[in-house]
């Protein structure tokens, strides 16, 4: 089953983080993990706990805020709103990692032989 | 982003701090989590346990979730630096005899290198504690053997070279023949002895000091006729004048004259630390330099470089000039007289060259020593670290097993050995603290600035960075040890392979021989210094120094003429000594006006009547004014006759010189009752006497002459007075008859001869005591190496050595057996010693004083000793090996 997984590369896992937060608005720790997990179709390789780590560093860095509060079925649970730091920060990431995905696609796509 | 980067290292900051409220906030939200988490489980369908423990596996690790959550909020070295600090606290406590062990070794080994390199830093590293110090040039003609006189100038020559000179800002001087006690502070209760030198005008500006309080001479005061004006040392303001902080502007008397105190030194200037090393300075007086024309060559030259000058070019203007100065303008013979022949006759030094210079070697000898035994302790702590590593192996087999990596093992030995290493830097701190404020109180001993010496900024900087160093030094063997070997070995055997047990054996043998030969070297150094002082003490210095004591005496032989003024003073002269001698106990007394290992001077280079000695073949013999009876005083043998009362100036003049100018004036005769010329003068000689040593004991013997003080005015006095009583008995009756005679005598010092010769030989017993006590230190420390060596090697091989005694081994010859181990590691660290103790003696030849390098009393006591030493420390191990109980042995594993 591991095989079939995909590894996160580092600091990935941020920036899911925060795309999350911004198309699904405040959201609690359980949420992110699960929405990850559907969105990627369940390719990614991820320990719901190791999450938190990459919470508290976004929190640290001051791109998303916390607050403990109650859920829909009245559960307590913190949750996480991106900032405006956040989303500037998403932007710039975002447009990095499509142009390296476009770049290494199109490396990945090369033929043999293929001189020009 | 910088800014975010910011913010998180902040907040990471702020997390570390709040560890348990954070911790508390995220178990709440990981249960949280789990709590979603099985709720949808459960509406999926599943049983509730089955739902929990499907949550439990999306989740991961709850452990690792929290490490991790933890590494990336908080500060993780910190973390882990925090655990090895206080697992190594536990350690340390758990085995408190080897942490005793290991702090005292650190403690004295860092505290000697602190404590010499605060010694070394005030001396050699530091300027000297003036303004100017990289400018500062000591102005005198080479090296001669007349002594003080040879070493400096007149003062029509100091105006002349000042007026000259094209390289300096300014150029000043002192009055290089200041006695101590030469002055008499009175109008205070009974009248105080006090010592002061006479210092050009423009001294401290020169220099580059600003007094503490007050200012500097000025101009009018150093001309003839001015109001006397003082400069206090800053310990005599505070010492005399109780720390007076308005001082200045008051008058005090001295020497009967009232002198306006101008300023107080501040306390970093000494001037006796710096020019007088051992003697104490108590003010600066002016020097009216037009009042001293006649004098002769009184005054030191000292000039300040103009900015940009090389040493070279002021020596090559210094050249240039010499030839011009002359030693009175009133005498166009004598000028010129200050060149050689070679164009020199001036030598320049750094004025800081000149104060520690002479020193230098003994310094960097004292700090190659304290390296020696730093190093000595480091292979100590590195033996002492590997038998316990080798102890600790099944304990860091274990940590491995549960996951921990070889470099945090690494890691928290490492933080171990810089813990003990820290604590050893503490109590070196201490050590050297103690040491270095014995030193600056010890006032007698003659090495220059030594006064000033204290911790300062770079000696904790300097501390610092030995304590990192020695705990790198000694832990990173048995740390490499570690990480090489294969931790898991100890975890499936308890006995260890018998192959990694000889290659342990063979690294520790390596250690303590490294050890023995570093002992070695220094047991060598300090005996080859040791012999060297005694033979210095074995000098004869041409008087007895023993039962013998001086004081300053205070005379007034103001008279209406030159003529009364004579015969008042041998009148005082005469009565003084008739008086001290009566007193009980006394065997002699005499005046002389300088004292042999003091000051001194030369009048001139008489010749031989009748002879012709090419010129410069005679040097100027070193003048002493003296008393009837002061050769007896001093227990120096004459031949002919001593002075009498009768050598009045009614009579011929008379001198008497000493051996070794007998023999070059008149060499294979008896010189007396023959007649010297000096200028336009007879002398005529009346004895010879013994050689004095008279500004070193380890100098080459010169020439001197003594003329009576009835025919010639001496430079102050110095009653000399020889005992059957020890001196101290003395000191009380001896004062009361100066008193007796002249109620203004001031309450000087009764100062045994000897202490003048102590005084004289101080920086040599000085080093050969610090080095002798390093010696002994790293004798213990090698003694200390090969215990733990062979008491571990005996514990290895207890069960050997039982199988051994089980089939009939006597108990005499396990001993002999475990003797002998011991012995063939201390020959080879001997050899391995002896051979860079050849080397090391080379390079100390020119500290030695009739002692050759290759001394073979030195090694071949080393060998003793080292070897005795050896045998102690393996005894008792051979002793315990003896007692072991065979069956015992066999049955344990």
């Amino acid at each position: 089953m591991a095989d079939s997984k995909l590894d996160l590369l580092q600091g990935t896992l941020d920036l899911m983080v925060l795309q999350t937060l911004t198309a699904m608005g405040t959201q609690h720790g359980y949420g992110i993990a699960r929405r990850i997990e559907q969105v990627s179709g369940d390719a990614v390789l991820l320990n719901q706990g190791t999450i938190y780590a990459s919470l508290v560093r976004l929190q640290q860095r001051g791109w998303i805020d916390a607050a403990w509060g109650t859920s829909d079925n009245n559960r307590k649970a913190k949750f996480y709103t991106i900032t405006k730091r956040g989303r500037k920060q998403l932007a710039e990431d975002a447009v990095y990692w499509q142009r390296l995905s476009a770049v290494m696609g199109r490396v990945m796509g090369m033929e043999r032989g293929g001189r020009g | 982003m910088k800014r975010d980067s910011v913010t998180q290292g902040w907040n990471r900051v702020l997390a570390f701090f709040r560890k348990a409220p954070l911790d508390q906030d995220l178990d709440a939200e990981m249960a949280s989590h789990l709590e979603f988490a099985i709720e949808e489980n459960v509406q999926r369908g599943m049983t509730p346990e089955e739902a929990r423990r499907q949550a439990m596996v999306q989740f991961g690790g709850v452990q690792q979730a929290r490490e991790k959550q933890r590494a990336s909020r908080g500060l993780p070295f910190l973390d882990v630096l925090g655990q090895d600090f206080r697992f190594t606290l536990r350690t340390l406590r758990r085995d408190l005899g080897f942490t005793i062990v290991a702090m005292v070794m650190l403690g004295l080994g860092i505290g000697a290198n602190v404590a010499a390199f605060s010694v070394v830093n005030t001396i050699l590293l530091r300027p000297l504690p003036v303004e100017y110090s990289s400018r500062l040039v000591w102005i005198a003609p080479p090296p001669q053997k007349c002594g003080f006189s040879c070493a400096t100038y007149s003062a029509d020559a100091y105006d002349e070279f000042k007026a000259q000179s094209r390289s300096y800002d300014d150029v000043t001087g002192y009055f290089a023949f200041s006695g101590p006690d030469n002055l008499r502070l009175t109008g205070r209760g009974e009248p105080l002895p006090a010592t002061g030198v006479e210092v050009m005008g423009n001294f401290l500006s020169v220099l580059g000091v600003q007094p503490a309080l007050g200012r500097s001479f000025r101009p009018e005061e150093t001309r003839h006729g001015a109001h006397p004006v003082a400069l206090l040392e800053n310990a005599y303001w505070k010492r005399q004048f109780a720390g007076d902080p308005a001082i200045v502007g008051k008058e005090i008397d001295l020497n009967g004259a009232p002198t306006t105190v101008v300023g107080v030194l501040p306390a970093s200037f000494d001037f006796g630390a710096v020019f007088s090393p051992g003697e104490r300075v108590d003010m600066l007086t002016a020097e009216i330099l037009d009042d001293e024309r006649s004098y002769g060559n009184i005054v030191t030259m000292i000039g300040r470089l103009k900015p940009g000058v090389s040493l070279g070019q002021a020596q090559g203007d210094a050249n240039l000039v010499v030839p011009h100065l002359c030693w009175s303008e009133k005498q166009p013979g004598s000028c010129g007289s200050y060149a050689d022949k070679n164009g020199g006759g001036m030598e320049l030094r750094t004025l800081k060259e000149y104060v520690s210079g002479r020193v230098r070697r003994s310094l960097e000898l004292l700090w190659a020593a304290v390296g020696l035994i730093l190093l000595i302790v480091c292979v100590n702590l590195s033996n002492l670290l590997l038998a316990r590593s080798a102890a600790r192996s099944k304990e860091f087999a274990m940590r491995s097993a549960l996951g921990a990596q070889r470099s945090r093992i690494v890691r928290q030995l490492l933080t171990e050995s810089l813990i003990l290493s820290v604590a050893g830097g503490v109590l070196g701190l201490g050590i050297a603290f103690g040491v270095t404020y014995y030193l600056t109180r010890a006032g007698s001993i003659a090495l220059p600035l030594l006064t000033s010496a204290h911790l300062d900024g770079a000696a904790l900087g300097w501390t610092l960075m030995v304590t990192v160093v020695t705990a790198l030094l000694f832990g990173l063997l048995p740390g490499l040890k570690i990480a090489s070997g294969p931790l898991q070995e100890a975890v499936k055997d308890a006995g260890g392979g018998a192959g990694k047990g000889v290659r342990h054996g063979r690294i520790r043998a390596a250690l303590v021989i490294s050890e023995v030969a570093l002992a070695c070297v220094l047991v060598v150094g300090a005996g080859l210094l040791l012999r060297s002082f005694l033979r210095v003490l074995d000098v004869d210095l041409g008087f007895q120094p023993d039962q013998a004591a001086s004081i300053t005496v205070d005379y007034d032989d103001s008279a209406p003429t030159a003529e009364a003024g004579e015969a008042k003073l041998a009148q005082i002269f005469q009565q003084t000594i008739a008086r001290v001698s009566a007193l009980p106990g006394v065997e002699a007394a005499g005046i002389v006006d300088y004292l042999p290992l003091g000051p001194n001077r030369a009048w001139g280079a008489p010749h031989p009547q009748g002879k012709t000695f090419p010129d410069g073949a005679l040097p100027s013999p070193l003048v002493y004014v003296c008393s009837p009876g002061y050769f007896r005083a001093m227990g120096m043998r004459v031949h002919g006759r001593d002075f009498t009362w009768d050598d009045d100036l009614k009579r011929p003049n008379v001198v008497l010189i000493n051996a070794a100018a007998a023999k070059a004036y008149w060499p294979g005769e008896d010189a007396v009752g023959r007649v010297l010329v000096n200028g336009n003068q007879q002398l005529h000689v009346i004895g010879v006497v013994d050689d004095v040593h008279a500004s070193s004991v380890e100098d080459e013997k010169g020439w001197q002459i003594y003329y009576s003080t009835l025919q010639n005015g001496p430079n102050g006095a110095q009653l000399v007075v020889r005992s059957k009583v020890p001196p101290a008995t003395l000191a009380g009756s001896v004062l009361r008859a100066l008193r007796e005679l002249n109620p203004s005598q001031p309450a000087a010092e009764f100062r045994p001869i000897r202490t003048i010769v102590d005084r004289a030989v101080s920086p040599r017993r000085f080093f050969v005591l610090l080095v002798g006590i390093f010696a002994a230190l790293g004798l213990t420390l090698a003694a200390l190496g090969i215990y733990g060596v062979i008491a571990y090697g005996v514990t290895q091989q207890t069960q050997e050595i039982g199988l051994r005694m089980a089939l009939g081994a006597s108990r005499a010859r396990v001993q002999v057996g475990v003797l002998l181990k011991t012995l063939w590691l201390v020959i080879y660290g001997l050899l391995v010693g002896t051979a860079v103790s050849l080397g090391v003696g080379r390079l100390i030849a020119s500290m030695l004083f009739g002692t050759q390098p290759t001394d073979g009393v030195t090694y071949a006591g080393m060998a003793g000793v080292l070897l005795a030493v050896a045998l102690v420390a393996g005894y008792l191990p051979a002793w315990r090996a003896s007692r072991i109980n065979p069956i015992v042995a066999l049955r344990s594993n």
